[in-house]
């Protein structure tokens, strides 16, 4: 009766956010932790985080931007297919029609940008279920892509090249290889703009009106309503900002793999909302955090790496991993949930 | 606009398709004075309010303010803008922020939060305000009356001129009233006008200046506390004399057979999830009682946990004697226990289907998932107790939502009479619908006990009780406190029990 | 007389078969003006020397059977739930899988069959069920919106189907297998429209002799209401998951027959928006509630009208699904209560126009 009543105050004293979190980081480092002890080799290279990193700057992006539209009680699945559209209308643009890399950097935020004010306004203004519009989206975008151009292709403009090999080095990162030359550690420019956007869009959320708007309008809309905060502008809002981010994911995807492809990015909605869910956003709305977001991103990728070192790097277990631990991590929040709001009625 | 006027709505009409809530209805409000609004349920108090809220838009009349001839208030935003707060009976406030988030969300200018200073502010307030509350605690972690005080504090920290209190004691106890009670003085003293919404006569009497009464969307009249009496005022909102309901009990003997000790009910320890403690209760052949005490108190819960509406912690049930385990509605029904519940919309009609389907729903399941009716058979049932109930609906398949309050309840009610229960259990049946339909479903209940069913009776309407119950049990804080019968039967000596015993 | 009329057209426009059957003639209009021999029905002979009826309509008939037998339990999920399963798409892969590796007994090239096709399908209607059964545990008692519950399955889904049968891609040696997606000697129709019709009669004979469709509306208006008038919503959300697994295992069965083996990325692959979009044509709300089985059905061929029509326009095969997207837009941006509230006032108040010039 003890331990019962005192798990009970541990429940409802810590905010719905901070307890999704904690779980999540501590979960995080526990997985790299182990990987390192079990594994060794690689994961005890700076480079191998930096690397993830690297792989997964798109991803970020388009989770921190999931999250907050699942925060305002949204969803959004066509953020796969506009990162894949991006990516082939900046190819398309840079090699068939001879244009610049300013260019094509406007036309992904264009794209992105297009996607948000539609989906937006449908979701906000006509009030239809966020899941379908996107899910429309998602097919869309698709098709679209391959509108633009079927086969996929290199990009060979040399000014993107330029662009597309800059390394940052990180000093005092890197290390000796087997020859005995120090290999400097680096990250790709599109880590250096997911970092900026993680912490622009973690300051919104924390300071300013419209990202508590967002959090209100997830927690309780009625009440949001009544509070006075204008409810339709807040969730029309939340979705040109993921839709933008997903534009920008795109190009950071695009500068990753250098070409375009209607198979791109297969799946990245579910990667993303993965990883808003593990970093502990509530699908219900309300409830997230997008440093949890973070974490939940490189959990993702950790635990991908973790397998393919195991020997089951057939490509069919990352798809199983990433829909168990998002299966695993749905039923903790329900039943998380579910046991505070028992804790919070008695 | 007179001098002292800080508020004036005159001419306003608004219309729900069927319904028209509100038929040029005036209001005034004046600086410094606490003016109660009353009327029933289904008066138009609540459309009133939210139209000068801004929730509805009105149809047609005007609203004016010192210094604004016709103000258009078209979105919460624009009456917090116009300087008009509201303190709703639900909790309008977001779970998932902190207290000093939500007394300070959706205000002001400026687009940075400063937490710190939000902080410090709230604290104060919370303090000078005497809130059991501190401002970086997530609301959800709040108990309900905690809540609605922090919806007060934010309304008072808003600087409004007008603040509409919609039946915020509900979920309140005694002492909490009183510091609201002093809080409502203090703020009146300071000049701001305070619209008062409440079901509870003493409090009306206890702080108000002035009564506004509406009834059936109309307005009755404007009064001075001094100038109306309480039995007036009660006659006033129901639309007239006391006496044209006092006889119904007399029409109708009560049930006549032999066997008028048989106990159909007993409940032992019975306790739910919905946080009441464990109550004892029966109820007899052909006997009307009821459950009684404030909202919130428990009344509710008592009948879903004897229903087996919500999760059964503990205690026993019997039904004739015999011990019987009742875990869900299902097992209730097959015990010959019927349900009506209190909220109408979210846990009675099933909106979209028709009255037919509506009707036949509970004997249908009960009947067997394998033995649906015929298409014929259905429809025989839904005439019968369309014409027996005198529900006005176009045909059996109109979609029950488009039907008035009044029928929606009758069909409801139809629904359970199909079943023949042994015994019905009525939750508010006469919650927001028009005077004539209440009083048919009180004789109603009074005919059916004749027949020897039993009947629990629920009702805010304190007389509406005496008038149909010769049992009453009377609660408070989620246990049950007393049993009045017989000639204990009298508005006063609920009145006193609820209170807590000075009689 | 005039608003006799007028409440006429009122009650066409309020019947639910008024979407699916506009767009049904619209598209033949497209058709009969773009290229008539699109109507055209041909007697000729396929590969297996069958004599057997072919042309458009035709091939309507074939693959629109497979996307009804779907619509059947998509309408039900749909209904109950609020929501949609986005994994048949990856639930038909993961059964196909399952069905070909009992038939083929882990051989990738077997001679003989390794069990009867009778044994293969049971075991297709039992993962199918499964994968049912997980959709429907989230979503009934974990309380997980449909279509995030079914998110994760629609990711797994084809890996799981490649790992089940090791990446290879085993080949049913039994040309009768082949029937269930093709045709039965000497029937010149293809044999998905008797399976799709069985499929019907069951599913009629459902609705008619158990209470399944009351309770499902009922659970999909008011779940709580239904819980009180002593309804199961979660058993009956769970049911409606386990029996789209049923529909899910025929429609398997028949797409893996079609080419007596599996291609683990492509097969069925947007099958999902074109279930969802049948469930949508047949006026039926996204959002659960009252439904119209043969709305749906209907809904599911004209998609697949709507898919050769496309085709017949050189439509690439991958550019398909941005077509069907704006149609699934159109659709629900009709059907949604704001539009529908603003189209209704519009109305209203050219009513009103009309009468005041009729009285002046």
């Amino acid at each position: 009766m003890g331990a019962e009543q005192k798990k009970s105050s541990i429940f409802t004293k810590v905010s719905d956010t901070n307890i999704l979190l904690t779980i999540t980081i501590v979960i995080f480092f526990a997985m790299y932790i182990g990987a390192i002890l079990f594994q060794g080799g690689g994961f005890t290279k700076p480079q191998m985080f930096f690397n993830i990193l690297n792989a997964n700057a798109a991803l970020i992006i388009t989770s921190i931007g999931m999250s907050i539209v699942m925060i305002s009680g949204g969803i959004d699945i066509s953020v796969g297919g506009v990162v894949a559209l991006v990516s082939m209308c900046c190819a398309v643009h840079l090699d068939m029609k001879g244009g610049s890399v300013f260019g094509s950097m406007l036309i992904a935020l264009g794209i992105g940008l297009a996607f948000g004010l539609v989906q937006g306004f449908l979701v906000a203004y006509l009030d239809i279920q966020p899941f379908i519009v996107s899910l429309a989206g998602m097919f869309f975008a698709r098709g679209m892509t391959t509108i633009v151009n079927t086969a996929p292709f290199n990009v060979a403009n040399e000014e993107f090249k330029a662009l597309m090999n800059t390394r940052i080095i990180i000093p005092g990162m890197g290390y000796t290889n087997r020859k005995g030359i120090y290999v400097d550690a680096y990250v790709e420019p599109g880590v250096i703009v997911a970092i900026v956007l993680v912490i622009l869009l973690f300051v919104v959320l924390r300071w300013t009106k419209l990202g508590r708007g967002f959090y209100a309008v997830g927690g309780n809309r009625q009440s949001a309503l009544m509070l006075g905060i204008n409810v339709k502008r807040t969730r029309f809002l939340s979705h040109v900002i993921c839709s933008t981010l997903a534009g920008i994911a795109g190009y950071v995807y695009f500068l990753h793999v250098g070409s375009g492809s209607a198979s791109h990015a297969m799946g990245m909605e579910m990667n993303a909302i993965a990883s808003s869910i593990i970093g502990g956003t509530m699908l219900s709305g309300g409830v997230g955090n997008l440093i949890g977001t973070l974490f939940g991103v490189l959990s993702l990728s950790t635990i991908q790496n973790i397998v393919s070192n195991a020997g089951l790097d057939q490509a069919w277990w990352t798809g199983i991993t990433i829909a168990s631990m998002l299966c695993i991590f749905l039923v903790i929040q329900s039943i998380v949930m579910t046991r505070r709001k028992r804790a919070l009625k008695n | 606009m007179e001098e002292n006027r800080i508020l004036e709505m005159r001419g306003i009409e608004k219309s729900f398709p069927g319904v028209r809530a509100l038929r040029g209805v005036d209001f005034s409000l004046n600086k410094g004075e606490i003016h109660a609004l009353m009327g029933e349920n289904g008066a138009g108090k609540s459309t009133l309010i939210k139209v000068l809220t801004g929730v509805y838009s009105k149809d047609n009349g005007k609203i004016s303010m010192p210094g604004a001839e016709d103000i258009q208030i078209h979105s919460p935003q624009d009456a917090q803008n116009a300087g008009i707060s509201t303190v709703y009976q639900e909790i309008t406030l977001c779970p998932n922020l902190t207290v000093a988030e939500n007394m300070y969300i959706g205000r002001g200018k400026g687009v940075i939060t400063n937490w710190k200073k939000m902080n410090e502010d709230a604290n104060k307030i919370l303090r000078s305000l005497d809130i059991p509350a501190t401002a970086t605690q997530q609301l959800a972690s709040c108990s309900i009356a905690v809540q609605q005080m922090v919806a007060i504090a934010r309304a008072v920290d808003m600087d409004c001129k007008v603040l509409i209190l919609d039946e915020p004691t509900s979920s309140l106890d005694e002492q909490e009233v009183e510091k609201l009670f002093g809080l409502m003085r203090d703020l009146k003293s300071r000049g701001v006008g305070i619209i008062f919404v409440t079901h509870f006569l003493d409090q009306v009497y206890a702080v108000c200046d002035r009564i506004t009464v509406l009834r059936d969307g109309t307005l009755v009249g404007e009064y001075a506390i001094a100038d109306l009496p309480r039995v007036e005022l009660v006659a006033k909102m129901l639309g007239k004399e006391m006496d044209d309901l006092a006889d119904i009990k007399g029409e109708s003997a009560g049930y006549q057979g032999d066997i008028v000790d048989d106990v159909v009910f007993e409940a032992e320890g019975l306790q739910s999830d919905a946080g009441i403690k464990p109550f004892n209760f029966y109820i007899k052949k052909g006997e009307v009682n009821g459950f009684t005490g404030l909202l919130g108190s428990g009344r509710s819960e008592c009948v879903r946990a004897i229903f087996g509406a919500d999760r059964i912690l503990g205690g026993k049930v019997k039904m004739h004697g015999k011990e019987v385990k009742i875990a869900k509605p299902l097992d209730a029904m097959k015990n010959g226990i019927a349900y009506l519940p209190e909220d109408r919309k979210i846990d009675g009609i099933v909106g979209d289907l028709s009255v037919r389907d509506n009707i036949i729903l509970a004997l249908q399941v009960l009947t067997g998932f394998f033995k649906p009716f015929s298409k014929a058979k259905a429809q025989a049932f839904a005439e019968e107790y369309i014409k027996k109930l005198n529900i006005k609906t176009a045909s059996a398949d109109t979609p029950i939502k488009s039907l008035s309050g009044g029928n929606q309840q009758k069909v409801i009610l139809a629904r359970w009479l199909l079943m023949h229960p042994e015994y019905l259990i009525l939750d508010e049946p006469t919650r927001g619908i028009d005077v004539g339909t209440k009083v048919d479903i009180q004789k109603l209940v009074l005919e059916l006990a004749g027949e020897g069913m039993s009947v629990t009776f629920i009702s805010s309407e304190t007389d509406e009780m005496l008038r149909t119950c010769s049992r009453l049990v009377v609660m408070r804080d989620r246990k049950t406190v007393g049993e009045l019968s017989g000639d204990d039967l009298s508005q006063n000596k609920i009145m006193e029990t609820i209170a807590g015993g000075e009689g | 007389m005039n608003s006799d009329s007028r409440f006429d057209i009122k009650k066409l426009l309020s019947n639910q078969l008024l979407i699916p059957f506009t767009a049904l003639i619209i598209l033949c209009l497209i058709n009969l003006i773009n290229d008539p021999s699109f109507f055209q029905i041909t007697v000729g002979t396929n590969n297996a020397g069958n004599t057997v009826f072919s042309g458009s309509l035709i091939t309507i008939l074939d693959y629109g059977s497979e996307l009804a037998i779907l619509a059947i339990g998509m309408t039900l999920v749909t209904a109950a739930s609020g929501g949609q399963d986005i994994s048949v798409g990856a639930t038909i892969a993961i059964a196909g899988s399952a069905m070909l590796r009992v038939l083929c007994g882990g051989n990738t090239r077997p001679d003989t069959l390794a069990a009867p096709i009778i044994v293969g399908f049971l075991v297709a209607c039992i993962v199918g069920m499964l994968c049912g059964a997980f959709n429907g545990m989230l979503v009934a008692i974990f309380r997980i919106q449909p279509m995030i519950a079914t998110l994760i399955l629609f990711t797994a889904g084809r890996s799981i189907a490649a790992w089940i049968n090791n990446n290879e891609l085993p080949i049913v040696p039994d040309p009768k297998f082949a029937y269930f997606g093709g045709f039965i000697p000497g029937i010149p129709i293809p044999t998905t429209v008797f399976i799709a019709l069985a499929c019907i009669i069951v599913a009629a004979l459902m609705l008619k002799f158990t209470n399944l469709g009351l309770y499902t509306q009922a659970v999909g208006i008011n779940e709580s209401s239904s819980r009180l008038n002593g309804i199961n919503p979660t058993a009956i959300k769970f049911i409606s998951f386990m029996i789209l697994g049923l529909c899910v295992a025929v429609a398997a069965l028949i797409k893996v027959s079609r080419l007596s083996t599996i291609n683990y990325s492509v097969i069925a692959k947007d099958i999902e928006m074109d279930a969802i979009l049948a469930v949508a044509l047949g006026g039926n709300a996204l959002s659960g509630g009252k439904f119209n089985m043969w709305a749906s059905i209907l809904g599911a061929y004209i998609i697949q009208f709507l898919t050769t029509t496309l085709y017949k326009f050189k439509v690439d095969s991958a550019a398909l699904p941005a077509y069907k997207a704006v149609v699934v837009i159109i659709l629900v941006v009709f059907s949604s209560p704001v539009v529908r509230q603003k189209l209704q006032q519009f109305s209203n108040k050219r009513a009103a126009a009309t009468a005041k010039k009729e009285v002046a």
